[in-house]
């Protein structure tokens, strides 16, 4: 069967499936990093130093490892947030505040029954944090199904009202009592989740201490059920035709409201599950501000991954790398600043999403030139 | 092929020499060469991916040639750009019309030929210029209207328009009469030969055998990429034609066996359809299907056929009148469910399939159950079966002769007759009481629609009933056991299928009563 997908997508002018989905992304973050070098060349620094200090920074032991995939953790959520929207034709913007106020039901079933066994309490966190934010997507999910307001326009205006709302909770009720910062009192540990090397220690290894959590674990199961709920249930494949043809989905009988409804909930639950690691992973109390973009850049991480759970998982490695070497980077190289790294992480996002088929026509005819040159030689 | 001596005296305006061109491995031109005539309407036929559209893709500058060279007027022109194909006088009208919608008439004209930094000159020398060439060609367009307003035949001599304001003599027509009523193609025909007449060259591009016929001077059948026959269009005819173009002998009508009818399987009783816009678009039509027949309705497009089909299917609201299907009784309290009806036995192929029928992005056996995705031989408890999935769609695409018969492949990757096929299979192999076909045979290649065909009457014999919507009156003639006409949203005539003629079926449609 194989041999005769490949004539097919041949005929078509079509190139296989591995350059599209591995030449291609490579090609462009080569593209991002070679223009980042210029960059720091000119701003007076060795790019070669850099890179090495980022690679060795994201993946240089243990430890940076750890922070590379605690960040990682989070845009696999967002990014199979953002994904799960794109299937169904949506934009969801809303990472954001859906996070965020994800994150504010993990910490309110922290704060009132951390107390009670963490077998209990754990659960009803994940719980808390995927009703919560479902629920924030829920508004302009159905707005956008029975009223035609644009989800882009809703799911912004939902992030500002999820930041005023946390602000006033922040300040006004959840702050510790006594205390100047806004943020909660720590909660019982009962409800925190273990750190990674505190499980690895159970199993009898050393590694070095990271914030790295058992979230981690959540994300990549959470990521499996992913791929069997869009490619292997009724239930995906309906969200799919929805995204893909609304009048076929009409013929087949397909309510696009629902599944508008349905896939914009799941995409909210999973941005609120970034609550999960930040909340009861990290902090262990509740903070402001503490999404910092990470549902923004799982816009560029469903992008660059193709809205599929194993390329997600790899552009959220990527940008969890770029994340955790760039702190290390700049704290090794003063002259490059934080500002450098979002920068470069710009470049990132600019070539491999809102660029990323500009060099897809001539790395395919490179393709075909050599393909035809050898089968007709 | 016609030798050089002759083809010297004759004037050749464009002269396509050895054209090879390779998509990968496929060799979609090989050494294809054609010399068309001045003044001449010159058809190329062939079936889908005969290599005709690529091969008129590079003439106007779309793709280049891997070989060969075109000569315009005896000298070699080197187009790698349509702007160069307009500057060497080639104009083309697409398929699907390059318009800008909202933009009025002349805008669009100008559109890329505008002079001098203010656009009101422009507009006024092309208003003049316009006026000419209306008068010429007897074009009868209002450079004023809103393109979006007009209809498709109207857009289409906008295109034509477009195309002699740049100063184009050859004319390529990409599959010109698939959108228009029979109205407007004559129209369109009539044009074409008065732009012969002024001494212009037209290259028609089409799959259908009587437009060659009527309109053609000379006639190139492609096959599989290559040239297979350059004729004077009198020295031959349809049969010849057909069977060179699919390279075997094609039986074009159809066998059909008298066949009593059974109980009465669905019923409409003064149904009623608004659309969008609330303009009555089905008025208050009635009539039955019963086992073993096809109901044929006939019509040129946009008299309501549609919206008829979308109501029987659960698509689109009842607004008055009901529809009774088997034992139930729909109406505007009751609306008819697309998902529930297709289990009581109403399949529906859809007139657009790549709109509506299939989902183009996804593989052909994602496409094989839409519709049909809960049903328990596709679907468990929480999974899809995708292995009885993969399984059954490779023996309906088997059985259907669907090609390549990989149901891995995505849809889109399909041609337009195979597509069909995939939609028929799955809409048919269900057995349903009465099927609903909208323009089974729209831009499906001859081979498939006698294939198409004689499924469709084999499904009748076997007891089920059908209702046939097609703009083809060949189609709706040869297939029908009943026909009703259609003419702005009411049936206008039911006849017989042994009563029924060609003529009398054009007036009813063109609403003469």
């Amino acid at each position: 069967m194989t041999s005769s997908l490949n004539k097919i997508q041949q005929s078509k002018n079509n190139s296989p499936k591995w350059i599209t989905h591995i030449v291609v992304p490579i090609f462009n973050l080569l593209v991002a990093l070679l223009i980042a070098g210029v960059v720091i060349y000119f701003n007076g620094d060795d790019p070669f130093d850099a890179l090495l200090l980022l690679i060795k920074g994201s993946f240089g032991n243990d430890e940076f490892i750890g922070f590379t995939l605690y960040y990682t953790t989070n845009f696999i959520f967002t990014g199979l947030a953002v994904s799960i929207a794109f299937h169904c034709g949506l934009f969801n913007i809303g990472g954001e505040g859906q996070a965020y106020i994800g994150g504010l039901g993990v910490g309110l079933v922290a704060i009132y029954l951390g107390h009670l066994s963490p077998f209990f309490v754990i659960p009803l966190c994940i719980i808390a944090a995927i009703i919560f934010g479902a629920s924030w997507s829920f508004v302009p999910a159905y707005l956008q199904a029975k009223r035609g307001s644009h989800i882009v326009i809703t799911t912004i205006m939902f992030n500002f009202l999820a930041a005023a709302l946390m602000t006033y909770l922040m300040v006004e009720i959840l702050i510790e009592p006594g205390q100047q910062a806004p943020q909660s009192r720590e909660f019982n540990e009962n409800s925190w989740l273990p750190f990674m090397h505190e499980i690895f220690e159970f199993f009898g290894i050393q590694i070095s201490v990271s914030s790295l959590n058992f979230s981690f674990i959540i994300a990549i199961i959470v990521s499996i059920l992913i791929w069997f709920f869009i490619w292997r249930t009724h239930w995906g494949y309906e969200i799919r035709t929805t995204g893909a043809n609304q009048k076929a989905a009409i013929y087949a009988g397909i309510s696009p409201s629902k599944n508008i409804i349905l896939a914009m909930i799941i995409s909210g639950a999973l941005a609120g599950m970034v609550g999960i690691n930040e909340i009861v992973g990290v902090h262990h109390r509740l903070i402001l501000d503490f999404p910092a973009g990470f549902g923004f850049v799982g816009i560029a991480v469903a992008l660059m991954g193709r809205n599929h759970p194993l390329g997600i998982f790899f552009a959220a490695l990527l940008f969890g790398a770029l994340y955790q070497g760039g702190a290390e980077l700049s704290f090794d190289i003063p002259n490059i600043t934080r500002d450098t790294m979002v920068f470069i992480q710009g470049l990132v996002i600019l070539f491999s999403g809102a660029l990323e088929f500009v060099f897809k026509p001539y790395i395919e005819n490179i393709y075909f030139f050599i393909k035809n040159n050898l089968v007709r030689n | 092929m016609i030798n050089t001596a002759t083809a010297n005296s004759k004037n050749i305006i464009l002269d396509i020499k050895n054209i090879d061109k390779w998509f990968g491995h496929v060799h979609a031109n090989q050494s294809v060469s054609i010399q068309i005539e001045k003044s001449t309407i010159h058809g190329i036929i062939g079936e889908n991916g005969a290599g005709k559209s690529t091969l008129m893709s590079i003439v106007y500058g779309y793709y280049q040639a891997d070989n060969g060279s075109i000569y315009v007027n005896g000298k070699e022109a080197f187009i790698s750009s349509p702007v160069q194909a307009l500057n060497h006088g080639i104009g083309m009208v697409h398929q699907h019309f390059m318009l800008v919608e909202p933009f009025t008439v002349l805008e669009n004209i100008i559109l890329g030929a505008e002079t001098g930094t203010i656009l009101e000159n422009s507009l006024q020398r092309a208003r003049t210029e316009l006026k000419k060439l209306e008068e010429n060609y007897s074009l009868n367009v209002d450079p004023d209207a809103i393109v979006g307003e007009l209809p498709v035949g109207i857009r289409q001599r906008v295109e034509i328009l477009k195309a002699l304001y740049r100063g184009a003599d050859i004319f390529i027509l990409d599959e010109p009469t698939g959108v228009l009523t029979p109205q407007e193609v004559e129209h369109l025909f009539k044009i074409l030969r008065s732009l012969k007449k002024q001494g212009k060259t037209i290259i028609l591009i089409t799959h259908k055998l009587r437009e060659i016929m009527d309109l053609t001077d000379n006639v190139t059948v492609m096959r599989q990429g290559k040239v297979v026959t350059n004729k004077a269009t009198k020295e031959t005819n349809k049969e010849e034609l057909a069977e060179l173009m699919v390279g075997r002998s094609v039986i074009l009508s159809v066998n059909k066996k008298e066949k009593k009818i059974g109980r009465e399987i669905l019923s409409v009783n003064n149904l009623t359809i608004l659309d969008e816009k609330n303009i009555e678009k089905v008025k208050n039509i009635s009539f039955n299907i019963h086992e073993g027949e096809i109901i044929g309705i006939a019509g040129v497009a946009g008299n309501g056929q549609t919206e008829l089909l979308e109501a029987l299917t659960g698509i689109r609201k009842i607004n008055d009148g009901t529809i009774n299907f088997l034992n139930k009784t729909f109406d505007n309290s009751r609306p008819i469910n697309a998902k529930e009806i297709r289990k009581d036995g109403l399949a529906h192929v859809p007139e657009d399939r790549q709109k509506m029928g299939l989902v183009t992005a996804f593989s052909a056996n994602e496409s094989g159950i839409l519709g049909y995705q809960d049903l328990s031989i596709y679907k468990g408890k929480i999974f899809l079966k995708k292995y009885a999935i993969l399984k059954d769609m490779y023996n309906k695409f088997k059985r259907f002769d669907v090609r390549p018969s990989n149901p891995i492949l995505k849809t889109s990757s399909f041609s337009g007759g195979n597509q069909q096929k995939i939609v028929l299979v799955r809409e048919m192999d269900q057995e349903p009481e009465l099927l609903v076909v909208g323009q089974p045979t729209r831009g499906v290649d001859i081979g498939a629609i006698e294939f198409i065909h004689k499924q469709l009457v084999e499904l009748r014999n076997k007891g089920k009933a059908i209702l046939l919507v097609s703009v083809e009156l060949d189609e709706v003639l040869s297939l029908s056991d009943k026909i009703l006409v259609m003419f702005d949203g009411k049936i206008v005539g039911k006849i017989n299928q042994k009563d029924a003629d060609e003529k009398t079926l054009g007036l009813l449609m063109a609403g003469a009563n």
